[in-house]
């Protein structure tokens, strides 16, 4: 395994350029900011392009340590980075797509005035996710996990002063700690059952272990408990809600980690953990059925949704699904794989999608929009490239890495293969309803102004009739759209999952029936495909050719309608279940009854009591000398009574 | 019964009967000449003890001085018979329990450690020459503390007592 | 011939009578007058141990007492004439401005 003593290096690059910009960004020029900004998450990518280069692939990974940390008895946690195939394909996405939206954002945020904070966040985001991928212990990735977490929170509520962000920011890092608290007890166990945190040292001696086939045991409840974190982190089901909400922060920071990176964390730590989850094969299932399930839920909410950000949201989630269902079935190398072409396709939408918000002035609602192809031919095209990866038509890359999913889905039940197929479907409907309402038709958008604003107005900056957006933005864009197409190349032959096999071990079953089950893989292909293609059809039907249809069809069904477009209510199930007795118990019990009455109260009644005690003796000082005189008396005889029993007259 | 022994005594019925009738008269005056009667007689149970010295510094100076100066105050002030006010009832209810036990407890010690022994009549002849010599040897560092006392006594009895300044307006010259 | 105890037990009477008279007494030369009771009394009790153990020492002190009693009586009266000056009066419980 290549040795290479720079790579603490890329992890703690963005965390001098969040400090530099963080601490001296105020008083610098915008262009001071950049050059910063894009020099230290450049460097930290082409660090991380020097050493995929010089990657060679062995079967041990490459363990650099970089100092002490926990010297506890037999209990030591080291600040250690952990390179191997799994950790070099996050660390090529996390700072490849990192770097292409740091600079999307130089020309997406240039009005704001926050600028030098936004990439301060930026790269301390970067930090925090490479301290993540690269950890090599649970202690250093959960370092990662929350610090991501808090930049997210960091991020969503850039625009802090507006009620609706800051709310936003709390609710993601409020339900991201329900799942860090999993995360947390699954340590915990971990630290009792194995005695240390270090992924080689806890793998070596989960190896030996029988799976847990007969019933729940310890590596069933780390797993379990690992899956929980998985789910507040990536937003399963039912730790979701999230994810929505996040929209309200700047386009790039839902690119960056609402898509293709902070979100992947949970898969990524899933896969990490394979050892643990294959011999517990109930927690396996359950990570199958969630993320299944996920996939689908989440799917037909994104149909009635009108924001153009929060189709993608929905869509992030089903997506996410699709790659905990691989996780789930055992094929973590497939997960991955959609894991980093979805970085990709989704990556792009969304900066897509900031730039169509930039063209129309600030407006996110799709039905303000339409026709725009003509005047934003470039951000088209490139949105229509993603929208193909995503549906999964070949040879973009979505094709690939969903169809390996569905493979290996079939192979372990064909339930999941089925709902994943409906999935699919789903899912190249609402894109392409995505794609046709805001690129075909007429423009039913206001005609903006000078620096004027509309009702939606987050991202605001529209001058006059839509515009395309600088080049600053469309490179970005173009190469995406670049990786969008070819990437999923890397799966043909297997040749993604063979590269992966020294992490993954040959325990996968799509090994077994590579080669035997061809021709089934290909009919199966074929079936995804044109169930894809007939999503695109349907949504070519209702939104461009006969546009009245889909009124109609929400008349029709509008109780079920109605249900889609609320959410099916899970905020306001959540909010009356949770968060209303929540509040409710803190007011009541915990601060009127313990703060006030126990505490105050017993401060209270303290200095109460000390007041009335003086109170009583201060009726000793009468000045009136008799009295004076009675009390000597009285001590006197106090005193010669002590000392005749001490013993002084003895 | 010797003699010693009657003369204690006589001398000490009539410093107890003193005490009394201190404590029992109304007007000061009266209380002042009935302290005089008890250092009187003090002034014989020191006799009885050989201390002759200080019997005659009693005499002259406890009851010919300073008691003397007791009775011109209560002439000067004009002190009429003790009016009986409600003042406290701590000094009744606490003090006097409290200074009985106190003696009762001494009584007690005393009594059980002193034994008989008896102490001769002018066991100890109190001699002004020997008194004079430990004065004026052993104690002369509190002798001369104790003129400077007295200085500092009359100083501050001359200051304290003298009449206000003259009235032309200026307050708090002497304010006791 | 008497012992030491009578003598101390004297000297207790009388120092019991000086203490109460303290307590008792509302005239404030009276009370003056219960301390001299009370000096008094522990002179004697000087005086039989310096007799009951010969050391002339004891003589000494009470000599020290007595110049001690003269400086207070003098200032202590001195203190009265002021008050009754300023208060008009010589009883004790109507002097009570320093009370809280």
């Amino acid at each position: 395994m290549t040795q290479n003593p720079y790579l603490w290096l890329i992890p703690t690059l963005p965390l001098a350029g969040a400090a530099i910009n963080g601490f001296l960004g105020r008083r610098s020029s915008k262009r001071a900011v950049t050059t910063i900004a894009l020099a230290f998450s450049g460097l930290a990518f082409a660090l991380a392009l020097w050493i995929a280069v010089g990657f060679s692939s062995g079967a041990a990974p490459y363990i650099f340590n970089l100092a002490h940390w926990i010297r506890s008895g037999s209990f030591t946690v080291d600040f250690a980075f952990y390179l191997d195939q799994l950790s070099l394909v996050m660390l090529l996405v996390v700072t490849g797509v990192g770097f292409l939206i740091h600079i999307y954002s130089v020309g997406y945020m240039s009005e704001d005035p926050s600028y030098y904070r936004f990439f301060s966040y930026l790269n301390l985001f970067m930090f925090f996710m490479l301290t993540l991928v690269l950890a090599n212990n649970y202690l250093m990735m959960f370092i990662g996990w929350e610090g991501v977490g808090l930049a997210s929170y960091l991020l969503i509520g850039f625009w802090f002063t507006k009620d609706s962000a800051a709310s936003a920011g709390k609710k993601a890092f409020i339900v991201n700690r329900i799942g860090d608290f999993g995360f947390l007890i699954a340590l915990f166990l971990i630290i009792q059952h194995f005695g240390s945190l270090d992924f080689t040292k806890v793998f070596a001696q989960v190896q030996p272990i029988a799976p847990e086939t007969a019933g729940a045991g310890f590596l069933t409840a780390i797993g379990l408990l690992l899956m929980v974190g998985a789910c507040g982190k990536s937003a399963q089901i039912p730790l979701y809600v999230w994810l929505p909400d996040a929209m309200e922060g700047p386009t790039p920071v839902s690119a960056l980690i609402h898509a293709a990176t902070m979100v992947t964390a949970g898969v990524y730590m899933v896969s990490r953990s394979h050892v643990i989850f294959e011999r517990a094969p109930m927690a396996l299932t359950v990570v199958a059925v969630i993320g299944t399930l996920t996939a689908f839920f989440a799917a037909t909410i994104g149909i009635a949704q009108t924001d153009i950000k929060k189709v993608l949201a929905y869509s992030t989630v089903s997506q996410l699904g699709y790659m905990f269902m691989a996780c789930g079935v055992g094929a973590f190398s497939a997960g991955i794989f959609h894991l980093m072409t979805h970085a990709f396709f989704k990556g792009l939408l969304f900066l897509g999608a900031g730039s169509v918000i930039h063209a129309v002035g600030g407006e996110q609602d799709m039905r303000k929009m339409g026709g725009l192809r003509t005047y934003i031919p470039a951000t088209f095209g490139t949105m229509l490239i993603a929208t193909l990866a995503i549906s999964g038509i070949p040879p973009f890359a979505g094709f690939w890495s969903k169809d390996e999913i569905l493979w290996q889905a079939y192979q372990s039940n064909w339930v999941y293969w089925l709902i994943g197929l409906i999935t699919a479907f789903i899912t190249s409907f609402y894109m392409f309803r995505l794609l046709f309402m805001t690129f075909w038709g007429d423009y039913h958008g206001v005609q903006v102004d000078e620096h004027g604003h509309s009702s939606h107005s987050h991202d605001d900056h529209g001058h006059g009739e839509p515009h395309e957006s600088p080049m600053v933005m469309l490179v970005p864009l173009m190469i995406l759209a670049f990786l969008s197409f070819v990437g999923g190349l890397v799966g043909i032959g297997n040749h993604f999952q063979h590269f992966l096999d020294p992490v993954f071990g040959s325990g996968e079953a799509a090994h077994a029936g590579e080669t035997a089950g061809r021709g089934v893989e290909l009919l199966l292909m074929l079936v995804s495909v044109s169930l894809a293609a007939l999503g695109a059809i349907l949504a070519w039907v209702l939104y461009v050719s006969k546009p009245y249809l889909p009124q109609k069809i929400a008349a029709a069904l509008n109780g079920f309608y109605t249900a889609v477009l609320n959410k099916y209510y899970v905020d306001e199930i959540y909010a009356a279940l949770f968060v209303k007795p929540l509040i409710e118990g803190s007011t009541s019990i915990l601060w009127q009854g313990v703060d006030r009455k126990v505490i105050d109260d017993a401060i209270n009644d303290a200095a109460d009591g000390a007041r009335h005690v003086s109170d009583e003796v201060r009726h000793m000082q009468s000045g009136n000398l008799r009295s004076y005189a009675g009390w000597i008396a009285a001590g006197a005889a106090c005193l010669i009574a002590y000392m005749i029993w001490r013993g002084v007259g003895q | 019964m010797s003699v010693h022994l009657i003369l204690f005594l006589v001398f000490g019925a009539v410093c107890v009967a003193g005490a009394v009738n201190l404590l029992a008269q109304t007007h000061p005056i009266n209380s002042a000449l009935s302290l005089i009667t008890v250092m009187a007689a003090l002034a014989g149970e020191y006799l009885l003890l050989g201390a002759e010295f200080v019997a005659a510094v009693q005499v002259i100076v406890y009851a010919g001085a300073i008691m003397v100066l007791f009775v011109f105050t209560i002439m000067l002030l004009n002190a009429g018979v003790e009016e009986r006010t409600k003042g406290s009832r701590v000094a009744v209810v606490i003090g006097i329990p409290g200074m009985l036990v106190g003696s009762l407890l001494v009584a007690w010690v005393v009594l059980r450690h002193s034994g008989t022994e008896a102490v001769a009549a002018g066991a100890l002849p109190g001699a002004p020459k020997t008194i004079g010599m430990l004065l004026f040897h052993d104690f002369l560092l509190p002798f001369e503390i104790t003129s400077i006392l007295i200085l500092i006594a009359i100083m501050g009895a001359v200051v304290l007592a003298s009449k206000p300044a003259a009235p032309s307006g200026t307050t708090g010259k002497v304010q006791g | 011939m008497v012992p030491l105890s009578y003598y101390l037990v004297l000297s207790g009477i009388l120092f019991a009578c000086g203490v109460t008279g303290f307590l008792i007494k509302r005239n404030i030369i009276a009370i003056f007058m219960s301390i001299e009771l009370m000096l008094n009394g522990v002179n004697l009790s000087f005086v039989a141990f310096a007799a009951h153990w010969h050391a002339l020492a004891g003589q000494v002190f009470v000599f020290f007492v007595m110049v001690v009693a003269a400086a207070e009586a003098a200032v202590g009266l001195a203190i009265i004439i002021s008050v009754y000056r300023t208060r008009e009066t010589l009883n004790v419980d109507q002097v009570n401005l320093l009370k809280l």
